[in-house]
């Protein structure tokens, strides 16, 4: 068990020393995101009132497609010079490296939410209630993503066609992820924290699951995939 | 490997295959001429004959793809058969969950006022036939029989697996927003007229029968073309086998005949 640990932390600080050297994340991903904000605010038009409405809903399309680049990336970086033979003769246990695969996509993804979050409370004049509802749907339901991404982007890690694959693969896995994690921050930010409750069980359902199933099934996916 | 995948038996198949364009003509026939007009839906109702057995089907045909993918996961039963059934069956589903999805939409136009209503049961099929979309994607993304085969069991068991949580999520998110009050009347459809419940029976075993046939085919089709590029190249070295042994040393030729160890390696 320490060792799995041990052997998860390893990819995880693996993958965020990656990111943070070559920063694709902070440079080209969460500016995508914020964009991908600002587009709606346009598309939407600003002054009808209309975007504390839809600002929950809003803010994981967001989420949910810049989890596509990143999840995009954490596959990138094992298939360049031969890294994933290199993590597959490497001895650590196939669970480990899922779960230190996708902590690093949380906290990448983690990072995103409070910058969007904060642009969304600017943009939108929301304002900030039920802070304990909002952090724990955030962690549940970017772990759902992060765990469905890292299942799916392995999965499709050896195809040409992977950038176009993984979104039809995920986006759709995901949508009760969208939904329950956008009613949750709906509730919680019109002060009715009480309500997030059930969507808040759902997302933590979800994460489970697919982390175990990650978490049972990467290090075969790893081998034969 | 001591499952067998092919029932029907191969001289069963023609049969099956006549029954099926049977029980379809037969649902055709009874659906449009031979009950009568709904009292409160008129005509359009008789789309019924084709959006509850194509519903049925994709149900059947994406727990199929699941439990083979199951069967191809557990190492005691792996078999590179299951993965040719789970892809067969996908397709199918795909195909039946679009029929279903088009027929009810256009039924949906004359009674509910809409082409689309974000009912619960329409999104979370909408959302289906996406999942399994993108699985269908995922076979077709090359590599050896045995990669596909794994990486497309666990992308089946993990599509299934969000199916209920899919469907539980949408329908608290639909009745959190609306009352479900018309679309329910479609749910809670009383039929009384024998003609129609036979209409309606007959739909589904039709449909049954064309599923288990296409399926059949399907499977037999997939192994087929995996065994083609094998079969081929067995001929090519026979061929240059019988070339260079033209001085008449016929010993060196492959002991059995390609086609026929190529037929039994696919079980037909």
């Amino acid at each position: 068990m320490m060792q799995l640990l041990r052997d998860a932390r390893l990819v995880f600080v693996k993958d965020l020393r990656i990111e943070l050297r070559a920063r694709i994340v902070i440079a080209q991903i969460v500016p995508f995101g914020v964009l991908v904000l600002l587009l709606f605010a346009f598309a939407l038009d600003p002054r009808r009132g209309m975007l504390p409405t839809v600002a929950p809903g809003l803010f994981w399309i967001t989420v949910l497609l810049a989890s596509i680049l990143a999840v995009g990336r954490s596959i990138a970086v094992e298939s360049e010079h031969g890294a994933r033979d290199g993590l597959r003769l490497s001895g650590l246990d196939g669970g480990a490296i899922f779960v230190g695969k996708v902590g690093a996509i949380v906290a990448e993804l983690l990072a995103l939410e409070v910058l969007l979050l904060l642009g969304t409370f600017v943009l939108y004049d929301v304002s900030a209630d039920g802070i304990l509802v909002l952090t724990l749907t955030a962690l549940a339901a970017t772990a759902g993503i992060a765990a469905t991404g890292t299942v799916y982007g392995v999965l499709a890690s050896g195809a040409k066609v992977r950038e176009t694959l993984v979104p039809l693969l995920v986006l759709p896995i995901t949508a009760p992820v969208l939904l329950g994690a956008s009613k949750a921050f709906e509730s919680a930010l019109s002060g009715r924290s009480g309500e997030a409750w059930p969507w808040v069980q759902l997302l933590g359902v979800f994460a489970a699951l697919y982390l175990t199933v990650g978490f049972v099934a990467f290090g075969a996916l790893l081998e034969e995939a | 490997m001591s499952v067998d995948l092919h029932m029907p038996p191969r001289r069963a198949r023609p049969f099956l295959g006549f029954a099926a364009l049977l029980g379809v003509a037969a649902t055709v026939v009874m659906g449009l001429f031979v009950v009568p007009k709904d009292v409160a839906q008129g005509d359009a109702y008789r789309l019924l004959f084709v959006h509850v057995p194509a519903a049925w089907l994709s149900y059947l045909a994406f727990a199929v793809t699941a439990l083979a993918s199951v069967l191809y996961l557990v190492p005691r039963t792996r078999d590179i058969r299951w993965d040719y059934l789970a892809g067969a069956s996908a397709e199918l589903g795909v195909i039946f969950t679009a029929l279903m999805l088009a027929v009810g939409s256009l039924w949906g136009r004359p009674i509910w006022g809409a082409w689309w209503a974000w009912d619960a049961r329409l999104t979370t099929t909408a959302i289906l036939f996406f999942l399994y979309l993108g699985y269908l994607a995922l076979r077709r993304m090359g590599g050896s029989p045995e990669q596909r085969a794994m990486r497309s069991a666990i992308a089946g068991l993990t599509a299934f697996i969000d199916v209920p949580i899919v469907h539980f999520s949408v329908t608290w998110w639909a009745t959190l927003h609306q009352d479900g009050s018309v679309f329910n009347e479609k749910m809670q459809v009383h039929i009384r007229d024998t003609s129609m419940q036979l209409t309606l029976l007959l739909g589904v075993a039709a449909f049954t029968l064309l599923y288990v046939y296409l399926c059949t085919q399907r499977v037999q089709l997939l192994a087929l073309e995996e065994g083609m590029a094998e079969r081929e190249l067995q001929a090519a070295i026979e061929e240059r086998v019988a070339r260079s042994g033209a001085t008449g040393t016929a010993s060196s030729a492959p002991t059995t005949d390609p086609s026929t160890s190529a037929t039994t390696a696919v079980g037909v």
